[in-house]
């Protein structure tokens, strides 16, 4: 039943093979068993997820056709805000924080029907690589628990790969799905900006920030897509578009495709190992009926750069509501309101989110901004130009989605930009607002490798199925790591 | 003194009438109980978003058609980023490079003169909340009722020469936001308050060093400020000594402004497009429909009165000083006829002014309608009723008589016997009572006094307790005297 995908799962519980509360208990206490090993969830509320199942069995008990994921148990990232369940960020500054309000992808699985088990670790305010930033400690890979899940969704990527849960959400402002997705042997997607409503959604940097699912496989991704995607007029950036099935290209076949391998992603940076892997799926997808073409994102390699000043000048505003007067961490004691901001915010925040909102406050002062934030947004006009040329002779891009497999802890946290080079491959995508995905495609040492697919916008149903045919024929994405039986 | 020159340049923040906040759907009416009308997105939860109000773009796009500046097809939010308790996000949203309206300008009357006003630009944004100090012992409490209130900041080129011509320009302006109805324009709730940045030099230097006066929220505040801030400048300029750009306040106890301490408006605001919003896109079309419902504007309005009812400049500006005075004047010449306008005028900006200024009330809730006072005033022009027992008319229309009825002056003149007496067969036996009861007026008239024969008339006039048409006893009386 753990490694069960979401339409198995969704045909046992129609069929009363099995109860949302049995289904709903038992991936409760693989979290009682296993999470004081992983720290995957910052939260969970036992009573509310069996609350939930047993509405859930009522409405599948009731004869009228529930959604399709009613009943099925999910977590949610610690940046969705929940109504009456704390909702952290990662950080020591909403440690204790309860939103009176619940976000809109929050609404929309809860329409779903379905079972909110509880929320998961991050990096603090999503800025990491390796979770190793979140103010409740680490989350462990479950491949291997010297090393990190990746970030800064690793907390809902560790729980899926121990099958703590079948699936989740993540956000993904640089490739905070995509990364963990990959370290963790996952599929997740980041959707074109806009699809996902960002309300709730507690912003890092709001013109990059994109909600979307984590699961074991590229279907379950698209069932959960059905579910998440969908105008929100609370969200200025939302898209008004007719709402779509995420599954109706699932089983198209791949003949004719048209692969695009950038030369920028195939140099020296990659392993081996990763390059290995990546080379085989590609052989795969030739196999299936696919061509690869060579192309060029010549822009990319100002992707990091463009990013590091982009995401942090947004966040130094993004942030400074977490100021002590109205909610979240107050210093205890301070001479004056200027002493209270400064106690508060240094107290509150890690080193990390201090790290970027200096960076921020930095590119965005009086005299630099010219220099920084207007030459960055330029750069994200370039790349995402270098993408619409390159979709002219290809239909999807394939590469790496990280240059290496799970590193140790402490391996990249002594120096930032080390780590900030994790996401390489995935920040343009952000920069660009396209939709991209990671799927399992091998090993580098007992340790999953991912695959990165980019579509042009709107094209998630069509990469879906790309990754899905790579699914049908390769059983990367169905392996479960050890010990967490 | 005459050897400096003021420049003064105001920017005024207008709140606008919407029903709704800018950026959320709270509330925006006044005087609620402390953070009543505060939502998620007006106190900052994580995790909200800014989702622009249609309204006050209207609001924005009829100010620039009644200044005639330019509406920008497409302008850009801005976060203007500070620390202040009363903001919750810790930044302001507002327009900084591209504001929705560019130029335009407006014309005020000083002295007789008329001067027009340039305007930079009008952008839209939030205001912010309250900080409470009192009540609170040591401590200080936040209100968020105003946070997200929409404010057009209307930003003056350095145009005006004087505290006279800053608040001949307030005024106007007021006037001209409340007649288009974008702001109820409310001062003693902080609806219209203006930041004065005022400097000196001498003519034909360049301009001198400007400190800006803040939140000033009355004109006689904004007279008081600017002439104790050129007194201050223009003191210590002969004095030798420098002036420093600084934010100044404005004590209205001591009639004094004070700079504020550097820490405190030392801000890199580090303005950046906020990301939640997406551009603002003006099309012709919004234009077109935002036009369409445009009110007659004071200035039309006055070439129309002039034009139309051969009113004079002063008296058209009058009447136009507020959108109910032009419409209660209008009311009532409709009702009284075109060749009664100038009687009109006169009621509503004499008589009716006065009772209304004397009681504290405004036009729209005048006891006497236009209707009653048309009414009135058609009795005059037909004879019925003499100008001198109007007055007694108007009294009663005043204090309730023949309330909701048009005709209630015919009614009074009945009822009351204020009827003009204008029949000769009335008058002529009165007049040679007085006459043979004033033998010596008579006779000194005939002598060549005139005067004479204005006494002999009120003579008349008090026989008949006022009724008698004074024209028609003015020719009888002449007739007999000189027969």
């Amino acid at each position: 039943m753990i490694n069960s995908s979401l339409r198995e799962l969704s045909a046992a519980l129609a069929q009363k093979k099995i109860s949302s509360v049995e289904l709903t208990t038992l991936f409760l206490d693989r979290i009682e068993q296993h999470n004081p090993t992983l720290n995957a969830f910052i939260t969970v509320d036992r009573e509310r997820a069996l609350g939930l199942a047993r509405a859930a069995d009522a409405k599948l008990g009731a004869g009228e056709t529930a959604p399709p994921l009613t009943g099925i148990p999910l977590a949610h990232k610690d940046i969705f805000c929940t109504r009456g369940l704390r909702t952290t960020c990662g950080s020591k500054m909403l440690a204790n924080f309860i939103s009176p309000y619940d976000a809109h992808v929050v609404e929309r699985m809860n329409d779903a029907g379905m079972v909110l088990l509880g929320k998961c670790n991050m990096d603090e305010f999503a800025m990491g690589s390796s979770n190793e930033t979140s103010y409740f400690g680490p989350v462990k890979n479950p491949w291997d628990t010297a090393r990190v899940p990746g970030g800064s969704s690793g907390g809902s990527a560790a729980a899926i790969a121990a099958r703590l849960v079948p699936a989740a959400t993540g956000t993904d402002t640089g490739g905070s799905i995509r990364q963990p997705a990959a370290l963790c042997g996952l599929t997740g997607l980041k959707p074109t900006y806009g699809v996902v409503s960002r309300y709730g959604m507690i912003a890092f940097a709001s013109s990059l920030d994109q909600g979307g699912p984590m699961a074991k496989s590229a279907e379950d991704c698209a069932l959960l897509l059905n579910a998440m995607a969908g105008f929100d007029a609370r969200d200025s950036t939302s898209l008004d578009r007719p709402a779509e099935d995420y599954t109706r290209d699932l089983d198209k076949p791949l003949d004719g495709l048209r692969i695009g391998l950038p030369k920028e992603f195939f140099g020296a940076g990659m392993s081996e190992g990763v390059r290995a892997a990546v080379e085989g799926a590609l052989a795969e997808y030739r196999r299936l009926g696919a061509t690869t073409v060579e192309i060029s994102l010549p822009n990319s390699g100002l992707s990091v750069p463009a990013y590091y000043v982009i995401a942090p000048a947004e966040a130094s505003s993004n942030l400074a509501r977490f100021d002590g007067v109205r909610y979240g961490h107050r210093a205890a004691e301070y001479r004056d309101l200027i002493e209270m901001y400064e106690k508060t915010r240094a107290e509150g925040f890690g080193a990390e989110v201090k790290r970027r909102i200096l960076i921020g406050t930095y590119v965005l002062s009086h005299g630099y901004y010219d220099a920084y934030y207007l030459k960055a947004q330029q750069v994200r006009r370039l790349i995402a130009a270098d993408f619409q040329e390159a979709f002219k002779s290809c239909d999807v891009i394939m590469g790496p989605t990280a240059p290496s497999v799970a590193f140790k802890f402490g391996e990249k946290s002594a120096d930032p930009v080390e780590m900030y080079l994790s996401d390489i491959y995935t920040i343009a995508v952000n920069l660009a607002g396209l939709p991209g995905m990671s799927i399992p495609c091998g090993f580098e040492q007992g340790l999953p490798v991912g695959l990165q697919l980019i579509a042009p916008w709107f094209a998630e149903a069509k990469m879906l199925g790309v990754a899905h045919r790579y699914q049908q024929a390769t059983d990367w994405h169905t392996r479960m790591p050890e010990g967490w039986q | 003194m005459s050897r400096w020159e003021v420049v003064i340049g105001l920017e005024t923040h207008v709140q606008l009438a919407t029903k709704s906040k800018i950026f959320s759907g709270a509330s925006t009416a006044f005087g609620a109980e402390a953070n009543r009308q505060a939502c998620a997105v007006d106190i900052a939860l994580p995790g909200v978003l800014p989702v622009l109000n249609r309204e006050a773009v209207v609001c924005a796009i009829r100010f620039g058609l009644a200044v005639g500046g330019e509406i920008a097809p497409r302008s850009i939010f801005a976060r203007k980023n500070y620390f202040y308790p009363d903001l919750p996000k810790g930044y302001q949203i507002s327009q900084y490079e591209t504001p929705v309206v560019a130029g335009g300008g407006l014309t005020i009357r000083i002295d007789g003169t008329e001067k027009f006003v340039r305007l930079t630009r009008a952008h839209l944004e939030e205001d912010a909340g309250k900080s409470l100090h009192e009540d609170f012992h040591g401590r200080t409490g936040i209100d968020l009722n105003r946070a997200g209130t929409p404010l057009l900041e209307i930003v003056s080129e350095p145009d005006l020469r004087s505290s006279a011509e800053a608040v001949a320009y307030a005024k106007a302006l007021h006037a001209l936001v409340t007649w288009i109805g974008i702001s109820d324009g409310n001062m003693q709730e902080g609806s219209f308050r203006c930041d004065a940045n005022v400097s000196v030099r001498h003519p034909g230097e360049p301009l001198g060093t400007r400190r800006e006066i803040k939140n000033l929220n009355s004109f006689r505040f904004l007279q008081q400020a600017i002439d104790y801030e050129i007194q201050w400048q223009i003191n210590e300029l002969e004095e030798g000594r420098a002036i420093h750009q600084a934010t100044v306040l404005f004590d209205p106890d001591t009639g004094e402004t004070r700079a504020m301490r550097s820490k405190e408006d030392a801000h890199d605001y580090r303005y950046f497009p906020d990301p939640d919003l997406l551009p603002l896109e003006i099309g012709p079309e919004w234009i077109a429909e935002v036009k369409a419902g445009m009110p007659e504007l004071p200035q039309a309005m006055q070439a129309r009165f002039q034009a139309d009812y051969g009113l004079s400049a002063y008296d058209a500006a009058t009447l136009t000083a507020t959108r109910e005075m032009a419409r209660y004047f209008e009311a009532a010449v409709a009702a009284a006829g075109r060749e009664n306008a100038k009687p009109c005028a006169n009621w509503v900006m004499g008589e009716l002014a006065a009772r209304l200024n004397r009681d504290e009330r405004d036009i729209a809730s005048s006891p006497v309608s236009a209707g009653q006072l048309a009414g009135m005033i058609r009795r005059i022009g037909d004879g019925t009723l003499s100008s001198k027992l109007a007055k007694e008319v108007f009294d009663a229309l005043w204090n309730g008589e023949g309330q909701g009825d048009e005709n209630a002056a015919d009614a009074i003149i009945e009822a009351r016997g204020l009827k003009q007496v204008s029949d000769a067969s009335a008058i002529e036996p009165i007049i040679d009572e007085v006459l043979a009861a004033n033998q010596k007026s008579v006779e000194e008239f005939r002598a060549g006094k005139e005067k004479a024969f204005n006494a002999l008339v009120g003579q008349v006039m008090k026989a008949t307790r006022g009724k008698a048409n004074p024209q028609q006893v003015n020719e009888l009386l002449r007739k007999k005297l000189s027969s």
